[in-house]
């Protein structure tokens, strides 16, 4: 089932990735021939096979309810692009 | 067509912050507040290479709203993720739980209307499920950019998916309000609705009386008071219904109630809503919660408000709309409770009137809540007993009332000698007066032997007038009736 | 007066010659720094040296020495690959996007390892985000093999594998998503070991595919890996599958008197799968796992041939659930809280693509779309949950094996290093070159890689030996023994570089 220019292009608008038109062709081809080599597992019949999600199957460990953290913001925020009144700034969002 | 043809379908989704110390998945504290991102951990705001571990107190709070709604608790659910990009969001997913969710099913029953008007009616849940916060985008102006606060980021959340059961704004509003008073209640969460603890996204549709499939819905997000959310559903409802009638369709969309206008309007919609990509969490293993540790919630779970407002109804012989009343809230059904185990359960009905009366009507004006009310279950249970044994008229009664409000004294008893309030039961003190009354007014006299009754009150008033109100007024009557000779 | 030499010498001959005082941390770490700095600087295996750094640890590593307060490594230099968080120096992980990001805080392994003394000399290269199989993806360029440059030294942890060959840190620390501690080790003619998912906390290391990746060690032999591997183990209540189980001593372990000196295998059976001696499989990397098998047995094993039936479906089922979790855990790279951010934008949504598109190389940018693919609405049960469904019957498949063989023996990799650009533009013919390894990971085993023989351009083949749950021991005993008659792991490359 390969992937046509129309599916690359939507699926690089919700990875956030920008793919310009000159990049589409290869893009799209190499995701095709990496879609071939994952067609050879569709032909394995799974009916009754439980997916395994994770190595390790069993419960998930539990914290208990307390604070331990302490205000690390300053540390935080030295590496970050662009900060003001302890608040990281991103162009205007709009709902 | 009119509005009468038409049927409104209401399902509400809540997100129901939980009261734990720290967040779902880091050790960072949820208090509310704090200077901004000083509460965002590594973990709450995502530096490469953190992990989440989940906190068992978000876990305890969904078994306890499990218990409390009779749903079923999923002996094994799934944190999953859901992809998205937004600033306030610093993974680019949110966790969530997806297929499994921690709570399946359930029913709150809610109470709608008031009076003779009223009825009960069963909402069914659909599930409850626990997932993180988001942080929060400030508009302020920063040179044209918006400001991120992490702080929120990570606090556990239920999100409470009812089932399409509601028909009009009063059922969603009586939902939401039963279920706002149920979380506080059992004490999952602080209830807090200016501060976003609570809050209410409705789907709506509208659709002809007799259809039985459901009409496209429209979603409005995040109401955060019950007066909203009414408002909200009542033009949503209303613009629907004219959309249709023009011949329009509705688009299943997700709109914001603007409480300014009292309008909705489309939210700028997110591209990937439709494609959220959940799968699994690797980071997180199914949670799975043993029949031990339900019982042991359920030990520790306080008596609920249909189990208490039974009781009242049946132990206490209450209507079922004080029942009702008197458990809306957990404050107020153990003021209740404090005030009938001190005045006796014989006084239980004088209680549940004092309480939903004298001392409701003067909480509400001075905007307090029932347990900040001056007057402790002590003093109020005091005033009852009073009434009971004849000392106090109902009259007399609510300026002993005022008293204890106003801290003039620490009991009733105490306000009673102190402002000489006794009623006045003496039969000769009062025939005295009766008989003062008769002498000065023969015009009422006259009128009431000619069979006014009217006239009576008059005379009667004029006693209590002269007593300074510590007669007993049925005392007089009787006295008063008795001289006239009627 | 020291000796070069020394440079050569294994973890537990430094160790005794710290404690004796016939050699300082100071010195120790000065030497391997030089090694760094001169025959290592063309090899461009280290991203990030922090020399003042490195010797501060030094002398407080000396000062515990002197103190009597030595731990397990203290004072024995290692190399973190750069995608393990160390607080106060650049944890870039080989992309442009992290190239700024200087790490708040300490990976659970980085703390256990300083805890125990070591002394971090710096930071390796590697395939960007652990997504390559040749550190041909990486910002800072590619790792040159030492035995032949011009030559991937394998990936991701190719900087950490190279730096070790080349004796420029003597131990370091890897991790292993499809292969990428075991196949960089086989290339370069060390020993990897990757250990059972979970052993290791993955707290600080940043995720490439969180139910796959596992940090693992490097080193010359088995027994290095040893020490190095006991030390980073270590339950860590931040990360949720982080196992909580006693911590073991591997490199007492591997030491362990056997009955038979001449036999120390004896008892030991070894399974031979069909499914990893068939079409593929390099000539010359058959004969030196053969003949390396045939050393086992004389050491005493038994080997049977086994089959693992589904092995063969592991290169897609691992693909497919690597990038699907990847295009997730890379979600987080938006510039808005560190990493790179695009310098013009017009709004929100081209700050991210902008970003994002910058700071990814081309084969990030792959998976993460592949990945994106397989999680959408519509593809979701015929990729991503097929892939998890025959994740179940490969691990079936080993849990089968195990019940007619106690490890599991195979060539690392059907093929030796190869050189710079070969694999061309094509990234599927780079990806079946993990088809022994990515098995492993899928069930969540561990696997070793240790050096076996060289084929005919004179680059390293590796023998991979692969364990049930928590067989560490085993599988690096297994291992010493082989080393301890045998001499592969003894090999230097000559020049390197």
């Amino acid at each position: 089932m390969p992937l046509s220019n129309e599916q690359v292009k939507h699926l690089s608008r919700l990875a956030r990735l920008s793919l310009p038109d000159s990049r589409l062709d290869i893009t799209r081809n190499c995701l095709n021939s990496i879609f071939e080599l994952i067609a050879q597992m569709q032909a394995v019949d799974t009916t009754g096979i439980s997916p395994m999600s994770h190595p390790q199957e069993s419960a998930t460990r539990l914290r208990e309810d307390v604070v331990t953290e302490t205000d690390r913001s300053v540390a935080f925020q030295a590496v970050a692009p662009q900060t003001e009144a302890g608040l990281y700034l991103v162009p205007k969002v709009i709902e | 067509m009119s509005r009468a043809d038409w049927e409104t379908v209401i399902g509400l989704e809540i997100h129901a912050q939980l009261n734990t110390q720290a967040k779902i998945f880091s050790n960072a504290s949820t208090a509310f507040g704090a200077p901004p991102n000083a509460q965002a951990s590594a973990v709450d705001i995502a530096l490469p290479g953190v992990l989440p571990v989940l906190n068992r107190g978000a876990v305890e709070r969904a078994i306890r709203l499990g218990l409390a709604l009779g749903s079923n608790i999923a002996p094994k659910s799934v944190f999953a993720r859901k992809n998205y990009f937004y600033p306030d969001l610093p993974k680019g997913y949110q966790i969530s739980q997806f297929e499994l969710p921690v709570v399946q099913g359930g029913i709150l029953t809610i109470r709608v209307g008031e009076g003779e008007e009223a009825y009960e009616k069963p909402i069914r849940l659909t599930r409850a499920h626990l997932e993180e916060d988001a942080g929060k985008s400030l508009h302020e102006d920063f040179h044209g950019m918006s400001g991120i606060d992490l702080n929120r980021a990570g606090t556990p959340l239920l999100e409470i998916v009812s089932e399409p059961d509601m028909r009009s704004s009063a059922e969603a509003v009586a939902y939401a309000r039963a279920l706002h008073a149920l979380v506080c209640w059992i004490d999952i969460c602080d209830g807090n609705m200016q501060e976003g603890s609570f809050r209410c996204d409705a789907n709506v549709s509208v659709r002809k009386k007799g259809d039985t499939t459901l009409g496209t819905r429209r979603e409005i997000k995040n109401l955060n008071s019950f007066r909203f959310l009414q408002q909200a559903i009542d033009f949503e409802t209303g613009w629907q219904i004219e959309t249709l009638e023009d011949g329009g369709q509705i688009q299943q969309s997700t709109v914001l109630f603007d409480p300014e206008t009292g309008t909705t309007r489309m939210m700028r919609t997110k591209e990937d809503a439709h494609d959220y990509r959940y799968f699994p969490d690797p980071d997180l293993l199914p949670l799975e919660i043993g029949a031990d540790w339900i019982e042991q919630i359920k030990a520790s779970m306080p008596e609920l408000p249909t189990a208490m407002k039974a009781r009242f109804e049946h132990s206490l012989g209450l209507s079922p709309q004080d029942a009702s009343a008197l458990t809306s809230s957990k404050e107020v059904a153990d003021y209740f409770q404090a005030t009938v185990s001190a005045a006796g359960t014989a006084q239980a009905k004088r209680c549940a009137n004092w309480v939903m009366g004298e001392l409701a009507a003067r909480i509400n004006k001075a905007g307090l809540g029932i347990s900040a009310a001056p007057i402790s279950p002590a003093q109020l249970a005091g005033l009852i007993l009073r009434i009971d044994d004849g000392s106090l008229s109902n009259t007399i009664a609510r300026k002993v009332f005022e008293a204890l409000w106003n801290g003039e004294g620490t009991s009733a008893d105490d306000i009673i000698e102190r402002q000489g309030l006794k009623q006045v039961t003496d039969s000769g003190a009062i025939e005295a007066i009766v008989n003062e009354v008769i002498a000065a007014n023969p015009k009422s006299v006259e009128e009431f032997r000619a069979g006014k009754e009217k006239a009576l009150n008059a005379l009667v008033g004029q006693v209590m007038k002269a007593s300074r109100g510590k007669a007993n007024p049925a005392q007089v009557n009787e006295l008063m009736r008795r001289k006239l000779g009627s | 007066m020291i000796s070069v030499q020394i440079c050569n010498e294994p973890v537990s001959v430094l160790r005794r010659a710290l404690a004796k005082k016939e050699i300082s941390s100071v010195e120790l770490t000065k030497l391997f720094l030089s090694r760094i700095e001169g025959i290592g600087a063309p090899l461009n295996a280290f991203i990030t040296v922090d020399s003042e750094r490195a010797l501060a640890e030094a002398r407080a590593a000396d000062g515990r020495i002197a103190k009597g307060e030595a731990g397990a490594l203290t004072g024995i230099p290692l190399a973190h690959k750069d995608l393990f968080c160390t607080e106060g120096v650049l944890t870039s992980c080989g992309s442009k996007m992290l190239s700024n990001f200087v790490s708040p805080y300490d990976a659970h392994v980085v703390s256990l390892l300083k805890k125990a003394g070591a002394v971090s000399l710096g930071k390796t290269n590697m395939d960007e985000f652990a997504m390559g199989s040749s550190n041909e993806t990486s910002h800072y360029g590619p790792v040159h093999n030492p035995w032949k440059p011009g030559y991937v030294p394998g990936g991701s942890s190719g900087g950490s594998a190279a730096a070790v060959a080349a004796r420029l840190v003597p131990i370091a620390t890897g991790t292993d998503t499809g292969g990428s501690v075991r196949q960089p080790a086989s290339f370069c003619g060390i020993t990897g070991i990757k250990p059972t998912y979970g052993l290791v906390s993955r707290y600080g290391m940043v995720a490439y595919a969180s139910s796959l990746d596992q940090g693992g060690a490097f080193g010359a032999s088995a027994a290095d890996c040893a020490a190095l591997l006991s030390a980073m183990t270590g339950f860590d209540p931040r990360d949720s599958t982080s196992l909580d189980r006693p911590t073991e001593d591997y490199a007492a372990a591997i030491d362990a008197p056997v009955p038979h000196a001449s036999r120390p295998l004896a008892g030991l059976t070894v399974g031979i799968p069909d499914e990893f001696f068939s079409e593929g499989l390099g000539d010359e990397v058959r004969a030196a796992v053969e003949s390396a098998l045939a050393q086992y047995r004389a050491l005493g094993a038994a080997t049977r041939q086994i089959s693992l039936p589904n092995a063969r479906l592991a290169i897609p089922a691992y693909y497919v659930i690597a990038m699907a979790e990847a295009s997730s855990n890379l979600s987080r790279f938006d510039g808005v809280r560190y990493g790179h951010r695009t310098a013009e934008y017009a709004d929100l949504s081209d700050l991210y693509c902008k970003s994002r598109s910058e700071g990814f190389g081309a084969e990030v940018q792959r998976r993460i779309l592949v990945g994106t693919f397989v999680l959408s609405h519509g593809y979701y049960d015929a990729y991503y949950l097929q892939a998890q469904k025959l994740r179940r019957l490969i691990a079936d498949d080993f849990k089968r094996a195990f019940t007619e063989c106690d490890l599991i023996a195979g060539p690392t990799s059907p093929v030796t290093a190869w050189p710079f650009g070969a694999m061309g533009d094509d990234p599927v013919k780079m990806y079946l070159a993990d088809i022994y390894t990515t098995p492993v990971n899928l069930a969540g085993l561990p696997g070793i890689s240790h050096p076996c023989g060289f084929d005919s351009a004179g680059l390293p083949v590796g023998l991979q030996l692969i364990g049930n749950y928590f067989s560490e021991a085993r599988l690096l005993a297994a291992a010493h023994h082989f080393q301890q008659s045998t001499d592969w792991h003894l090999r230097r490359p000559a020049n390197p570089a």
